[in-house]
């Protein structure tokens, strides 16, 4: 037996990997093989056992296809629109409420998150109501005068979509802050006493400690925001079912409705699917890219 | 001291606006569900007395105790299974850790960008071969080893004492047993933290149910709350119920959990 040579040191290091393992495993197989095999069958066309090597048609046909160009417009508008909006109201919250004066600041920090703890579907259903045509939303516009009568909010493609970002953004942003706020904690209060005593004004001490401090949380919730975001699909499904006609229709609820509702087309699927994968790629990329300014 | 007075009263406003902006949907919700279909088209704003009858026309309509409990099980299942399986390779990898292990989970860290639109047809097409559609199991498995989770363990696993480990070491505990003695009862917050995320993350996910659990007898909650909206006659006071009942387990979780869930992000991430 060989194992009297093994020292201690490389005895632990083994039980380091024994530890690893399952969480390695099925990281491999729950992420690397199907991403391996998608990329496989985006050249492929066909149906169940019949696949067939097509090359790149299916890349070709995605740019000719309408319905996908228009919701590729849809998922990039969401991400333009609702993360920056998530990212820095969530800091700004985030330093309102790290002020040690203030007073009920754990009601305000559970209000803001609650929406957090609703399911997709939930919210979904629940701005649906809102924002019927005789719902509660429009009651208010018009008793204030605002609006003669209800207007369809989620009949038109350009206030379908404004609801489908409001609602992302109130169902994410108390999420975010919360990232924000452990960070802001993890500061060292004395920082800001020593730029007070230099004369910095709140706003100076702002930009020059907090925001470099929490490049590395902004970093990484970037990175998050942008990868669900992309990923967009209960609400398309359950708020708007993707329309008025395809306007609020996000990547992913098309990728579904192309490889499970419609006539089931997988290659086809896989090769958009590929097309996100590499938007985000490339997207964390930049951002891990412009983030790394330190070395 | 008006100067010192004045932004507190701002600060306090913004919170306010925000607050609200946050808790109206949900009030909104609350009081819909006391209110009979008509009601809650106008808008009404107090609470009514069609609560028990809204519940009463959901449970004979619709199969919301099966649903419910299918959604409790895939949603405990994989929040166990997955705090279980991150907190020891997080800890893995930072209390034994040397230049491979790195290497690897910068490679691991890749997984946070594979968006799951790409990943779930072949995985779709790899649980129809190994019969795992329609079980717990099955939905269970892509969501139990994160790369986000095992990442919250490795930062807080730096904060534990490396002394009691080796102290550890020489009185003879095994490897195994000073992780499960010594760093579980000591990580709660972070265990608590991984918990809301886990189950929360579990109970909303939507896509993947929708597609693996075709079976009626195992659909989730959401979804059945997503199949009531497809009608062209929708109730709405029993459908605001529903919804209420679907988002009480995570506001469940979240409360009992709130505490340690702070505690437990602080330092998740490196600052």
């Amino acid at each position: 037996m060989k194992n009297r040579t093994i020292g201690i040191r490389q005895r632990q290091s083994m039980t380091g990997w024994a530890f690893l393992t399952p969480a390695v495993i099925l990281l491999v197989v729950m992420n690397f093989v199907p991403i391996f095999q998608a990329l496989l069958m985006s050249f492929q066309s066909g149906r169940g056992a019949q696949m067939k090597w097509s090359g790149i048609g299916n890349y070709l046909r995605m740019f000719k296809d309408s319905v996908f160009l228009q919701s590729m417009k849809n998922t990039g508008l969401y991400m333009v629109v609702t993360v920056p909006l998530m990212i820095i109201i969530g800091i700004l919250l985030a330093v309102l409420l790290n002020d040690p004066q203030l007073k009920l600041k754990g009601v305000y920090r559970t209000c803001i998150f609650l929406p957090a703890a609703v399911s997709l579907v939930a919210s979904a259903v629940i701005f649906r109501s809102l924002f019927a045509t005789d719902g509660f939303v429009n009651m208010v516009l018009v008793r204030l005068g605002i609006l003669k009568r209800g207007y369809n909010f989620l009949g038109h493609p350009a206030s379908a979509k404004i609801v489908l970002m409001i609602m992302r953004v109130w169902r994410w942003v108390g999420y975010q802050m919360l990232f924000f706020l452990s960070a802001l904690q993890n500061i060292d209060p004395g920082v800001y006493e020593a730029a007070k005593i230099d004369g910095a004004t709140s706003v100076q001490s702002f930009f020059r400690i907090t925001l470099p401090l929490l490049k590395p949380m902004i970093l990484y919730t970037l990175i998050m925001c942008i990868n669900s975001a992309i990923q967009v699909y209960d609400e398309s499904v359950n708020l708007t079912g993707g329309g008025p006609g395809n306007s609020t229709l996000a990547m992913a609820h098309h990728i579904y409705n192309t490889s499970f509702v419609n006539v089931p087309n997988f290659g086809y699927s896989c090769a958009m699917s590929m097309l996100i994968l590499v938007v985000v790629g490339v997207l964390t990329f930049i951002q891990m890219k412009a983030g790394d300014t330190r070395e | 001291m008006n100067k010192k007075i004045l932004p507190r009263i701002a600060k306090n406003a913004i919170l306010i606006v925000i607050s609200l902006f946050c808790v109206f949907p949900l009030f909104w919700m609350i009081i819909a569900a006391t209110n009979k279909s008509s009601d809650v088209i106008g808008g009404r704003l107090v609470p009514g007395t069609y609560l028990m009858e809204n519940f009463k026309s959901l449970t004979t309509t619709y199969e919301v105790l099966p649903a419910l409990i299918n959604s409790v099980k895939y949603s405990v299942a994989t929040s166990l299974a997955s705090i279980v399986v991150c907190s020891i390779a997080g800890y893995g990898f930072e209390i034994y850790h040397d230049k491979h292990k790195d290497k690897l989970f910068r490679v691991l860290m890749l997984t946070m960008m594979v968006p799951f639109t790409a990943t779930m047809i072949p995985l779709y097409r790899m649980y129809a071969r190994f019969n795992l559609l329609n079980t717990t199991i099955g939905f269970i498995l892509p969501s139990v080893s994160m790369i986000a989770m095992i990442m919250l363990f490795r930062q807080n696993s730096r904060a534990f004492p490396m002394e009691i480990i080796e102290s550890a070491r020489i009185d003879g505990d095994s490897e195994l047993g000073i992780f499960f003695r010594m760093y579980v009862p000591s990580m709660k917050p972070t265990y608590a933290a991984a918990m809301t995320i886990t189950f929360m993350n579990a109970w909303n996910n939507f896509m993947w149910a929708r597609l693996i659990m075709s079976d009626a007898s195992t659909q989730t909650f959401p979804m059945l709350v997503s199949n009531m909206t497809a009608g062209h006659f929708v109730d709405y006071g029993q459908l605001m119920l529903s919804v209420l009942i679907s988002t009480l387990p995570t506001i469940v979780v979240f409360f009992a959990l709130q505490k340690s869930f702070v505690a437990g992000m602080t330092g998740a991430v490196k600052g």
